[in-house]
């Protein structure tokens, strides 16, 4: 691989999964919402 | 009686809107279109268009969703007539739940293809086979006069296996259903993706080519070719990708988002199942197919050969080189994995058409999900006994192309200029678990629907081979592949007629050849030069019409008997089609004339 083609994967591909993991991240640790709210199990 | 659906988790809400998103075009579209679209430079404009387009209408959808939500409406239909006064707004929305079945119908097809092949690689049918071998079991998989295992219609029987199970699991509701599939089939799908990703990048040279190297397949697919950046058809690919792989224009999204109450959030989720599925698709989509496919094959025949059929023709074969036991478990995961991606979205399909039927006609979860597999199945079953005539292909085109972007159009343009963007911003905001940047509310106004309508303008006008640089600045064509050049069948040169006596030549030419053996005739059309054109095949109930040294023109008779052409099969999809679309349209009005009488007919 040429160096510029592995620096955009790594750059794109760190990027999108920080991303990505970082707005799962927040739903995980969000605050819920008072009852009732829109889930049953919660 | 009608049963109220709800959401059990948030988590399983994002799962399963990921999910919805995450399709078979996350593994097989995005790394084709990479390629053919400037390779690492690809990702600008993509993320571009995710940021211009693919965010504000997740947002507007989720918005529009939860908006009709609180009024009682759980599809597009009335969702969409709750927002403005006037009242053909309802039927734009049919357009969503209209897609849905429509795509359903033939989408429920490759999923099982992907549930059979799974049975396949447990099986170990595709070991010791070649390439050849592998991608001649898909075209006699599909062709329902042979069977690949000795279940005779193997692939309708497939088919109906996958239709009465996503059936169902519908009628077991959003937490019972969707949610369970949805909590169990990402993790699984993420999991045997990040495995064969692994294997993908690591695999390095194989040896049995030139540049048989899963690096040069990465490489191919990440060197960026920043000239390609100033082509508008790279700007129109991505656009394109973003849309279809975030499911927008659809309905699914404003559904699920409707049994999601006012105070609960709406922007960070939206947010996040779209980077998820960002993420399957640029690092795990990515590190798949293209790498292994060029690490066995080379990377002259994944330039001719990159496309949707690889999944199916190409991948077993290279699985097969891993050994019998490490090649059937690939086989799982791969086609575990499609399957997966398959499911949760056609579980998402479901949901527009039973939220309809439960709100308007008060009918049951099971009764609802059962009537959405009956009309899947009649208006999928064509697609399976006429695969090979063009039935699927159309289905894609009109119901899983073009309503999605028309669709989207309308709505953007009712939620930002119509509803009023100050409304639908303050539905975006209500109960958010993120801040929203303000000037998103300005993309929304101007940008996306610009955006829309551009998209919306090149699937109508779409010039020859997409090349806009040579018909803004030289001469315009239109392309076959267009709206308009679709709906005129602008690429049938010859045999126009559903019915005939005769079958025309398409090309013209010199007959070079014209015999029969003992199961067909046969007639090879050629150029001055000798080179062949045209090979044609009939039947022998057919007479032959042509000799060797005949000159044939475009629709010169070459066969006589009785015909069926292909445009028969394209036309009668398009009826099916047009008939869904008036069947949903006049259950929109029936059920607008049951709120009249009830006065439930807001603003």
């Amino acid at each position: 691989m040429t160096t510029i083609a592995l620096v955009t994967m790594i750059t794109v591909q760190v990027l999108v999964t920080f991303i990505c993991g970082y707005f799962f991240w927040k739903i995980l640790t969000a605050k819920p919402k008072p009852e009732p709210d829109s889930y049953s199990e919660e | 009686m009608a049963q109220r659906d709800q959401w059990g988790t948030r988590i399983g809400l994002v799962l399963a809107m990921a999910g919805n998103a995450v399709g078979l075009g996350n593994f097989l579209r995005f790394p084709v279109q990479a390629v053919q679209n400037g390779g690492g430079a690809f990702i600008i404009p993509y993320l571009v268009c995710f940021l211009l387009m693919g965010i504000p209408l997740l947002w507007i959808e989720w918005s529009i969703g939860r908006f009709g939500g609180r009024s009682g409406n759980h599809s597009t239909p009335f969702i969409m007539d709750s927002m403005d006064k006037r009242r053909f707004w309802k039927y734009i929305g049919v357009f969503g739940i209209f897609t849905n079945i429509g795509v359903a119908a033939y989408y429920c097809y490759i999923e099982s293809w992907t549930m059979s092949y799974v049975f396949h690689s447990i099986i170990q049918t595709f070991t010791g086979m070649s390439q050849e071998e592998v991608a001649a079991f898909f075209v006699k998989y599909v062709d329902i006069g042979q069977s690949t295992t000795g279940i005779p219609f193997e692939a309708v029987i497939f088919y109906l296996l996958c239709l009465g199970l996503n059936t169902y699991i519908l009628s077991r509701g959003l937490s019972g259903g969707v949610e369970k599939v949805a909590k169990i089939g990402m993790p699984l799908l993420i999991l045997f993706g990040i495995l064969l990703a692994v294997r993908g990048v690591t695999l390095g040279n194989t040896g049995l080519c030139a540049d048989c190297d899963s690096r040069v397949g990465m490489n191919f697919l990440w060197e960026p070719q920043f000239d390609k950046l100033m082509d508008l058809k790279v700007w129109f690919a991505a656009a394109g990708q973003i849309f279809f792989t975030l499911s927008l224009g659809m309905g699914t999204i404003q559904c699920y988002a409707s049994y999601v109450r006012s105070k609960d959030d709406i922007a960070l989720n939206a947010m996040s199942a779209g980077w998820m599925n960002g993420f399957v698709e640029i690092v795990l989509g990515a590190s798949i197919v293209i790498p292994i496919s060029v690490g066995y094959l080379g990377l002259d025949w994944v330039k001719e050969n990159a496309g949707f059929s690889m999944a199916f023709q190409t991948m077993p074969y290279l699985f097969n080189q891993w050994g019998a036991f490490l090649g059937s478990f690939a086989g799982v995961m791969w086609f575990g994995l499609l399957f997966f991606a398959g499911i949760t979205s056609s579980l998402a399909m479901g949901t527009p058409w039973m939220g309809f039927m439960q709100d308007e006609y008060k009918w049951s979860r099971p009764k609802s999900a059962f009537t959405f597999g009956l009309l899947v199945l009649i208006m999928g079953l064509p697609t399976v006994f006429f695969f090979q005539e063009g039935f699927f292909d159309e289905y894609d085109y009109w119901a899983g192309t073009a309503s999605l972007v028309i669709f989207a159009t309308f709505e953007t343009i009712l939620f930002a200029w119509i509803f009023g963007i100050n409304k639908g911003w303050n539905e975006l905001i209500q109960g958010a678990d993120m801040k929203v940047p303000a000037f998103f509310k300005y993309i929304m106004v101007f940008v996306t629907p610009l955006f829309l309508i551009i998209i919306l303008l090149g699937t109508l006008i779409t010039p020859k081979n997409g090349d806009w640089e040579k018909a803004l600045t030289e001469k315009y064509e239109l392309d076959h592949g267009s709206l308009i050049g679709k709906l005129t069948h602008s690429n049938i040169v010859a045999n126009r007629s559903w019915f005939s006596d005769r079958f025309e030549s398409e090309v013209s030419g010199i007959v070079t050849e014209a015999y029969s053996d003992q199961t067909s005739h046969y007639v090879v059309i050629s150029d001055e030069t000798g080179q062949v054109i045209k090979t044609y095949s009939q039947p022998l109930v057919k007479e032959l019409a042509v000799s060797a040294g005949d000159k044939v023109e475009i629709a010169t008779p070459l066969f006589r008997g009785r015909f069926v052409n292909p445009i028969f099969y394209l036309d009668l999809s398009r009826i099916m089609l047009l008939a869904l679309f008036i069947f949903i349209s006049m259950l929109v009005y029936k059920a607008y004339q049951k709120r009249q009488k009830l006065k439930r007919i807001p603003l």
